[in-house]
This record gives C-alpha cells, sequence and structure tokens, in this order.
C-alpha cells in the first residue's frame, strides 16, 4: 500500500516537472478550464437559462459534445484490437496511449452531462432510485463509467508493474482488454440508443444511427490518436513507428468509406421518401421555413467528411502531411455531424410542429471550452507520467527504494523530451 | 494548478532518500507564489456561487429526503409541513399542502370538442393561475394550435396566432397538452423514477427528486414537460393556496413540470381549472371507468380521435367533433399568448 501511495505521489509529482513550454501549455489549459467553471457556477446560480437551450430544443451543445466524445473514447478499442487479436505488433507501445485517451475522454463525456443536469446536487439520487433496464440513461451511465473503470484499470496496472520493474501479469490485465474491446462497442450502442428508442422524435427514431456512430466513431477516434501519437513522438523520448500510424490510416480509412455510405443510404431514405418525417432532415440540410442556423455547418461537416475520405483512399495519404489534413477534417466534420448536427435538428421542428432556433450561449460556449481543457490536462498529464514510467525512467527503486537518489536529470525525461504537449 | 519548479523539492515522501529535502529561498518563493496564484484564480472562478440563494443550497432535509413512494406517513407529514413553512417564508401566505391520493375505481380522461373549440387561450392563462407556473418567463402547459382546415399537419399549425377576434373561420383550433399515456415515454426514460404513472392514471412528477436531465422532456410526443430553466417567479399575490405536493406546489428551478389534470382538483371531485373556464363547453372531463360520466359517453357516441395515434402511446386525452354543425358561441376577444394570467 505504502508503495502504491509512492507511486501516485511520484506522479503527481511529475505532472508539475518539466520546460517552460510545458509549463505555457498546462498554464493556458488551467485558465481555460478555470474560466468554464466559473461559467457553470454562473450557471448553478441561474439556471440552465444561461445557455441558449430551451423547451423546445432542450438539449444541445452540451449533449452534442458529449455524443461526439463518446465516439472519441473508441479509440482506444481501435488501437487494441489489431494489438491484441490479430497480433499486430507496431501498434504494441502505443496501446497505452489510446487506453489514456479514453480514461481522459470519458472524464469530459461525465462531466458534459453533470453540466447538463438541471440539479446536479441531486445526482446521487442515481444510487437510491435506478431506473435499470427500462431508461437507456441508467445502461449509459454504467456502460460509461464500466469503460471508465476497465481503461483505468489496465493503464494504472501496467503503469504500476513498470514503475516497480515487474513484468505484468497477463492474467491481471489481458481479460480486461478483450472486456473492453467490447465494451467499447457497447459504449456507443447504449449512446445511439439514447436517442434512438424516442419514438416521437423521427429524426432519431432509425436503426442506422447506431451503426453509424460505429463506423464515425473509428474514424475520428484513431485520426485523433494519429495525431497525438505524432505529438508524443515529437516532445519525448518515447518511440512511435511510421508503420503504427500507417496501420491506423488504414483503420481510419476503412471506417470513413463505411461511415459515408452510411450518411448516403440514410440521406437516400429521408429525402427520397419525402414524408413528413424528412422535416427535420431538410431543417438540417436546406432550412425549414426560413430558418437555416444549421444548415452552413453541416455543409461544412459535409465537405470536410469527403475531403477527407477523398485524401484517405489516395496513396499520397501514406505522407504525414496528407494523412494529417485528413484526420483534422475528419476530426472537425464528425464533431459537426455527430454534435449538433445529431442533436439539435431532432428538436427542430417540435412535436407540436414548432420551429424555434438554437444558438448556444457565451456561457455555454465557455463550459464547453473549459471541460475540453481540462480533458486535454489530464491527458497531457497521463502522457507526461506514462512515458518516463514505461520508458523505465522513473521506478520505485529509484525514488524511494533505498538506492541513492538520482539527480534531477535522471529523474526527469531526457533532454529531447522534457515536456509533453 | 502549475505550481512552478518542482525539482528543487526533496524527491522523496519517505524521506529514505540519503540528502534530504533540498528548498532554497527563491524555489520556496517561486512555489509559493504558484500556489497562491492557482487558489487565487480557484477561488475566483468559484466566486459566483457567492450569489446562490438560499433556497437552492440544499438543506440536509432535503438531501436526505426520500423518493416520494419510500416516504412513511410521517415523513410525508414533515416534508409537507416543510413546503407550508418555505412557501410562508417565501411568499407570506398560508397556504395549505396536501397530498391527495388517487381514488379506487377512477381513472381520469379527458374529451375535448374539436368541432366547439373557439381558440380563445382561456384555459391556458387559467391553468397557469391554478398550478402557480412562473410568470416570467411564463411557462404554460396547454399549446393550443391553429388548425389549417382541411390538414391535421401540425408543422402547418400556427403556434402564436393574435387576431382581434376569434374564431378565424378559415381555422379549426387543437389546444394540446399532457395526454397522461397509458404507456407514458417520459416515465420510461427517467434515469431516477422522479416521474410515474399513478393508479388513477395521471403521470406525476417528484419535484424533490427530479435531477434535470430532461430526457423526459425529449422522449414526449407531445410537448407536454417544461423545465425550469431558472427560477420560477410568482408574484405573492398571485399565488394559489391550496397545493398539492405532486400538482402546483411551488417548483425549484432546475426540475421539470407538467399538467397533472389539477389532481389536487379533481381527486377531491372537482374540474380542472382548464374545463371551469372554458367558455364554449368544449372541455370534459371525468371518471372513464364509471359508465355513466360524460366522457364514458363521449368515448361510446362521438366521433372521437386521438393524437398521433402511430407514436403508441395510448392517451387519456381524446378529441371528438360534433356530428352536424360546429360553432355555438358569438366570436369573443381571444386572449394574447404573451398576456400573464
Amino acid at each position: 500500500m505504502r508503495r502504491y501511495f509512492a507511486f501516485l505521489w511520484d506522479c503527481a509529482r511529475l505532472s508539475f516537472v518539466g520546460d517552460w513550454r510545458y509549463h505555457a501549455w498546462m498554464t493556458v489549459l488551467t485558465a481555460l478550464a478555470l474560466t468554464g467553471l466559473y461559467a457553470w457556477c454562473q450557471q448553478l446560480v441561474h439556471g440552465l437559462v444561461t445557455t441558449g437551450m430551451t423547451d423546445q430544443v432542450s438539449w444541445g451543445l452540451y449533449i452534442a459534445n458529449f455524443t461526439y466524445l463518446v465516439g472519441l473514447a473508441a479509440a482506444a478499442a481501435m488501437l487494441v484490437i489489431p494489438v491484441y487479436i490479430y497480433r499486430n505488433l507496431h501498434l504494441h507501445d502505443v496501446v497505452i496511449f489510446g487506453e489514456l485517451l479514453a480514461v481522459a475522454v470519458i472524464i469530459m463525456c461525465l462531466l458534459f452531462v453533470t453540466v447538463d443536469l438541471g440539479r446536479p446536487d441531486r445526482a446521487l439520487h442515481l444510487f437510491r432510485r435506478f431506473n435499470f433496464p427500462i431508461s437507456m440513461l441508467t445502461w449509459d451511465v454504467i456502460a460509461l463509467n464500466g469503460y471508465l473503470l476497465l481503461n483505468l484499470h489496465i493503464c494504472g496496472y501496467l503503469l504500476y508493474c513498470a514503475y516497480r520493474g515487474r513484468t505484468p501479469t497477463k492474467v491481471f490485465y489481458v481479460p480486461f482488454v478483450f472486456v473492453a474491446i467490447v465494451w467499447a462497442v457497447s459504449i456507443h450502442t447504449v449512446t445511439a440508443f439514447l436517442y434512438v428508442g424516442l419514438g416521437g422524435r423521427p429524426f432519431w427514431n432509425s436503426a442506422i444511427i447506431a451503426p453509424r456512430f460505429l463506423a464515425s466513431a473509428f474514424a475520428a477516434g484513431p485520426a485523433f490518436i494519429i495525431l497525438t501519437l505524432q505529438v508524443v513522438r515529437h516532445y519525448t523520448s518515447h518511440r512511435v513507428s511510421d508503420d503504427a500510424l500507417l496501420t491506423l490510416r488504414r483503420i481510419v480509412q476503412v471506417a470513413m468509406l463505411i461511415n459515408m455510405f452510411l450518411l448516403g443510404c440514410e440521406v437516400f431514405t429521408e429525402f427520397y421518401t419525402d414524408s413528413a418525417h424528412v422535416a427535420s432532415a431538410r431543417y438540417l440540410y436546406f432550412g425549414l421555413a426560413g430558418r437555416t442556423a444549421l444548415v452552413p455547418w453541416i455543409w461544412t461537416a459535409v465537405a470536410f467528411n469527403l475531403l477527407a475520405t477523398l485524401l484517405l483512399v489516395v496513396p499520397s495519404s501514406r505522407g504525414l502531411r496528407v494523412l494529417n489534413s485528413a484526420c483534422v477534417l475528419a476530426i472537425v466534420g464528425i464533431w459537426i455531424e455527430k454534435g449538433m448536427g445529431l442533436i439539435v435538428p431532432a428538436f427542430v421542428p417540435t412535436p407540436l410542429g414548432e420551429i424555434v432556433e438554437y444558438y448556444p450561449t457565451g456561457r455555454e460556449v465557455l463550459v464547453c471550452l473549459g471541460i475540453w481543457a481540462f480533458g486535454l490536462l489530464l491527458y497531457t498529464i497521463f502522457v507526461r507520467i506514462s512515458v518516463p514510467v514505461l520508458a523505465g525512467e522513473l521506478t520505485y527503486q529509484r525514488s524511494c527504494g533505498g538506492l541513492p537518489v538520482p539527480s534531477e536529470r535522471e529523474t526527469r525525461p531526457q533532454p529531447t523530451g522534457g515536456d509533453v504537449s | 494548478m502549475n505550481a512552478g519548479e518542482r525539482s528543487d523539492a526533496g524527491s522523496s515522501p519517505t524521506g529514505a532518500n540519503t540528502s534530504g529535502p533540498r528548498l532554497t529561498r527563491r524555489g520556496f518563493l517561486r512555489k509559493g507564489a504558484a500556489v497562491a496564484a492557482g487558489a487565487s484564480a480557484a477561488a475566483a472562478a468559484l466566486s459566483p456561487l457567492k450569489d446562490l440563494a438560499p433556497e437552492d443550497v440544499p438543506s440536509l432535509a432535503q438531501f436526505l429526503q426520500k423518493h416520494y413512494k419510500e416516504m412513511t406517513p410521517p415523513e410525508k407529514e414533515a416534508v409537507l409541513n416543510r413546503i407550508t413553512r418555505e412557501v410562508k417564508d417565501r411568499y407570506g401566505v398560508a397556504a395549505t399542502v396536501t397530498d391527495p391520493l388517487p381514488l379506487t375505481g377512477v381513472e381520469f380522461v379527458y374529451a375535448l370538442n374539436i368541432s366547439r373549440c373557439i381558440g380563445c387561450r382561456k384555459c391556458v392563462h387559467a391553468c397557469v393561475a391554478e398550478n402557480n407556473q412562473s410568470r416570467a418567463p411564463e411557462m404554460q402547459y396547454i399549446r393550443v394550435l391553429q388548425m389549417e382546415k382541411g390538414s391535421i399537419d401540425l408543422e402547418r399549425s400556427a403556434h402564436h396566432y393574435d387576431p382581434p377576434l376569434v374564431p378565424d373561420e378559415a381555422s379549426y383550433y387543437l389546444p394540446v397538452q399532457c395526454h397522461q399515456c397509458a404507456k407514458p415515454p417520459c416515465v420510461k426514460v427517467c434515469p431516477v423514477e422522479a416521474t410515474w404513472q399513478e393508479p388513477d392514471g395521471i403521470t406525476v412528477i417528484d419535484y424533490d427528486w427530479c435531477i434535470g436531465c430532461r430526457y423526459c422532456e425529449a422522449a414526449c410526443p407531445y410537448w407536454a414537460r417544461r423545465f425550469n430553466f431558472t427560477a420560477p417567479q410568482v408574484p405573492a399575490d398571485k399565488l394559489n393556496p391550496d397545493l398539492g405536493y405532486l400538482s402546483n406546489r411551488p417548483r425549484p428551478k432546475g426540475v421539470m413540470e407538467k399538467c397533472t389534470y389539477c389532481l389536487h382538483r379533481t381527486r377531491r371531485g372537482r374540474m380542472p381549472a382548464c374545463v371551469e373556464v372554458c367558455p364554449t363547453g368544449s372541455r370534459k372531463f371525468g371518471n372513464v371507468l364509471d359508465p355513466d360520466s360524460e366522457v364514458a359517453y363521449i368515448l361510446r357516441h362521438k366521433r372521437v380521435f386521438i393524437l398521433k395515434q402511430d407514436v403508441g402511446t395510448l392517451p387519456r386525452f381524446f378529441y371528438y367533433f360534433d356530428e352536424r354543425g360546429s360553432r355555438y358561441h358569438e366570436p369573443i376577444a381571444p386572449v394574447l399568448p404573451e398576456e400573464g394570467a
């Protein structure tokens, strides 16, 4: 137990150590996170009236970000599957970065749901009356928290073993890795079912939402990881091979193609049928009764997604510059499409046919920025800690094992990588 | 927080290292400054909380209060007394807070005659006055749709009509409120069972249990639920002091509310406020299990339909029309949607 606390203490200590760029980055993120906290405190005082949400459009930017981030958490599974099932060793050394991303992203998801609550002070009511298995929201509570715990366990165990200089015992983590793969699929499916199960919202009430969720998640998640790994490679001593990135490229490529195909299926069904059910989709893509708030957004997303798909299928995306552009386009395109593009149109028009548009307020945007900053802050710390720990530069032996205390230079990462961003 | 350069500090929490912590004066000052900056930034971020209204901070009794269905009679008594006290403190009104229980052998249904309704919106405002909805911004449980004749397409309805006189000859009117469905999707989705269907068919909300996730609002196909986006404002002289725990007692901010068929009235043999105020007799209410009731007669003999039958929620709210003739009422001035009750 004492050793475990020493581990936690060393991790906490290490998260404050870095060069000026690391400190500047962390300071900016902290400031943004605190600004978001400030805006949320204002929301607690005045109520959700500080947001752009109304009785007509009762979910907005918070739930949109939540939905997107559930997808991002899939990144872990998409790294784990090639390594543990197909024995693709290119990705072996980077799997943990995907799992750490999942931890940070799920925490962001939980924060986005919390800030969306009218009465966060009553969140504990979930422990006292839990409408399981009837309410899909209770399923989502279990799915998300379970996924968080699984990934926390896997990462924590591997890091702690490295810290103690032991070889991880397979039975303590490999079964959890396989459970986590299935669980990763479940978090999307369950989150999609949140929306799909509502008969009064024809825009959501479609079986294709869950498969589209998975396809876009498996594109956006690994795309994010491709970018992250390059940052890790640039700023730390951790080695990431180009082969690892190219393996991920193929995953993004296939997922993106499937995603575009499913989008086409949906668009065809809606617009060729042209029934009354098409109103929300028409609002999203073309505007309804002169209200067009989402139209520029969704066409940006369509353009980005198409361009990303195109870039990913041409051979030149084996070059990192083209690949990175494609990844950024896919991440932003899917963020719009799986966020605002999925949530808001379902509320326009309302079930009684009223058209009220939704515009997020500045405070709402600040809360979102704050949560994103906090998530990045967490992820930066995770990477900051895990790189030296996995490299064996920070161990219990060195820290408090009676060996001479290493000089400052030794406990800190190699000169090439004093910082992570 | 970003506590500055820490490498000067001792690296061992156990003190097992040989050299011991080295803490220079400069390092100490820098660290201290960083900690102070961090602490003050965190305090600044939390500073809006000092404006929290006292009633927004739950007391221990409120925090530990049980779910409505788990309360024992003495516990419920204590809660009702607490609410009476709160109403007294906040509005200076001596209210009676009760919890009338569903009556056995009673299932309430509503029937609305669209041949007669003239779209005057008196029901909307009688409801607001009876049920103590927020006046600023005004919350309304009933939405009257002005429909194009020849169309049942809700998307072509006018929600904010305000001609000098109603009815408009080219339209008919379709008032919508909670349909008290027998298969309520709002109840299904609630993660904490804060809303449920009572044995007399009324779907209610425990305002002290709702966490404000608004999933029920997304699930409702009749747009019948409302959320308190801010603390409801009811002037003290407008407060209806006849309060029911599950219906019209003052609500806190951040929770859902909806039509309860005025259960504090109807479970005591009175009519809902909207029925009472209707100048045309378009609104009928009663116990469908009683074969002699007016609603039972209407369901047996009139041309009855339900709205959005395709969503399959089995509403207890029926629309009907007369076989012949339509308007029984002289034109009168409507109440505008923006006007207070």
